[in-house]
């Protein structure tokens, strides 16, 4: 199933945030949107999951929905945004309890997603027990259990410091490997969308106007950090961005 | 030349609360026996304030006749079936004015409207419409929590954390599901903190129905004690009313550490 967004526009009272956008995500590749603060990544990114509505233009799902999946567009937040009250397995849980499934296939699917997230020991431990990159996880898991199409990822590791980002981008990396999902992952961080995007695009300043689309072709298991092609890469993306960047910070906020 | 190493004076500490046990008990036990040493050597009156030792006596005389529970189960059945009453109306209520600005619009209002009203000043009518018998009692009680309950409610629904509803609705969860999974957990801090001081309300209403027209009850025998100036009884049946104040205090405190566990 492929996400396609034509001439999407969107204003918040008087401020245009985004402005003619046409944007292809196709299945079972990662697409990252990159744009300084406040260009309306996020926005966007809520359209594509419906969350949202656009003022103008339309996002429109090409294709069904492959078979066995419970929910085709599934967001991760950047805050986890996990019940405090449910376990690791209540969060998951929490999510197939509205579909139609008996209390054994729950429990496998929840025993498999926890076990590709290296979370399986932790099934009965609350939130607050957790660690930042745990609870990512927590919220991976709980995405990967609904087999989504599309993975809606709003800069999730944002919250998190800079190692357990790495460690957090090899998981998402051999994840993706072994079973490849088609993605949106709005980041503000280049080496994040050097390191994951088969496609990386570059959003203006407000109103959000895609800049440029580059395409990565390195597959994603040989990329590290610190390789050069991927540090050229990012030098490129940064060139683009910097001016843009600095004017968006000078900007007021008036929302 | 080196200049001489000081330590760097500590400022930090305080502003934190922290949990002294036996603190509540010693202040009472203090306060009491203040009494008890006051009374007895004639520095207190025994027209300003009843010997706790005589209170205490009356106390067992309550317990040996019988008349104790003769008083306190109308008044517990009152407490319980009132509060009840109130406090679920009030909760229903409370989450459909938060889900509904329909609702919402048309509820605050009255609610507003009728919070400052002495829900006591209203006992006759009550009388007219319930009877004179225990109906009365109950909706008095009723509504006294009901209000609280209401804007603790919609307030503790209000402060439900927004991302956590957009997750719902992001994973396609039913707007029961929604409901029941995230808004109501997310919601029972406000609401049991807001039970709080509604129970405490009930307390205080029961007494005042009671004293209003009742045989038996705290109330009546509180307000028998007083006609009479009998100041040992007087103070036997305010004793159990504190009683009663710090058990349902107790109860939500013990409710609190079993439904919020999860919270930080």
């Amino acid at each position: 199933m492929d996400l396609r967004l034509e001439k999407v526009s969107h204003h918040y009272g008087a401020t245009e945030v985004l402005r003619d956008i046409t944007l292809d995500v196709p299945s079972g590749k990662i697409v990252c949107i990159v744009g300084p603060s406040g260009c309306g990544k996020s926005t966007l990114l809520r359209m594509l999951g419906g969350l949202e509505r656009p003022d103008q233009g339309q996002v429109l799902q090409v294709g069904a929905p492959p078979a066995g999946c419970l929910n085709p567009l599934t967001f991760i937040f950047q805050d986890f945004a996990l019940l405090p009250w449910r376990s690791v397995r209540g969060n998951v849980s929490l999510v197939l309890e509205d579909h139609p499934l008996d209390r054994a296939a729950r429990g496998a699917i929840i025993d498999d997603v926890l076990s590709r997230t290296k979370l399986a020991e932790f099934g009965d431990a609350l939130p607050k027990q957790l660690s930042g990159g745990m609870k990512q996880r927590v919220a991976i898991a709980r995405a990967l259990a609904v087999n989504p199409a599309v993975m809606l990822m709003d800069e999730p590791l944002s919250a998190l410091d800079s190692q357990t980002r790495e460690l957090l981008m090899d998981d998402l990396v051999s994840l993706w490997t072994r079973a490849p999902f088609g993605a949106v992952y709005v980041t503000h961080n280049l080496a994040e969308a050097v390191r994951l995007g088969h496609r990386i695009v570059v959003l203006s300043r407000r109103p959000g106007q895609v800049r440029e689309v580059v395409s990565i072709d390195m597959p994603l298991e040989d990329r590290r950090n610190g390789l050069a092609e991927l540090e050229t890469q990012q030098k490129i993306l940064w060139d683009m961005m910097r001016e843009e960047a600095m004017a968006a910070d000078a900007e007021l906020v008036d929302v | 030349m080196s200049d001489p190493a000081r330590p760097v004076p500590f400022r930090g500490g305080g502003f934190v609360a922290r949990q002294r046990r036996g603190m509540g008990l010693l202040v009472f036990v203090l306060l009491i026996a203040f009494a008890e040493w006051g009374t007895r050597t004639g520095f207190i009156s025994a027209l300003t304030l009843p010997r706790p030792s005589d209170v205490l006596l009356t106390f067992k005389e309550l317990y040996d006749t019988g008349m104790l529970f003769k008083h306190l189960i109308p008044s517990l059945t009152r407490l319980v079936v009132g509060a009840s009453i109130g406090a679920g109306l009030g909760i229903a209520l409370g989450v459909l004015i938060a889900l509904f600005s329909l609702v919402r619009a048309g509820l605050v209002p009255l609610v507003a409207a009728i919070f400052p009203i002495p829900k006591i000043a209203l006992l006759p009518l009550f009388v007219i419409w319930f009877g004179i018998d225990e109906a009365s009692k109950y909706a008095l009680i009723a509504f006294g929590t009901f209000t609280p309950t209401v804007v603790a409610t919609y307030a503790a629904v209000d402060n439900v954390d927004r991302t956590l509803i957009r997750m719902g609705q992001s994973f396609g969860l039913s707007w029961q599901s929604i409901v029941r999974k995230i808004v109501l957990p997310g919601a029972m801090p406000g609401i049991l903190s807001g039970l709080r001081i509604s129970l405490t309300i009930a307390i205080i209403l029961l007494v005042a129905a009671e004293m209003l027209g009742a045989e038996f009850g705290i109330g009546a025998y509180i307000l028998q004690a007083g006609s009479l100036y009998d100041l040992e009884r007087l103070f036997a049946g305010v004793v159990i009313l504190s009683v009663l104040g710090v058990l349902v205090s107790a109860g939500i405190a013990a409710v609190e550490r079993r439904v919020l566990r999860w919270r930080v």
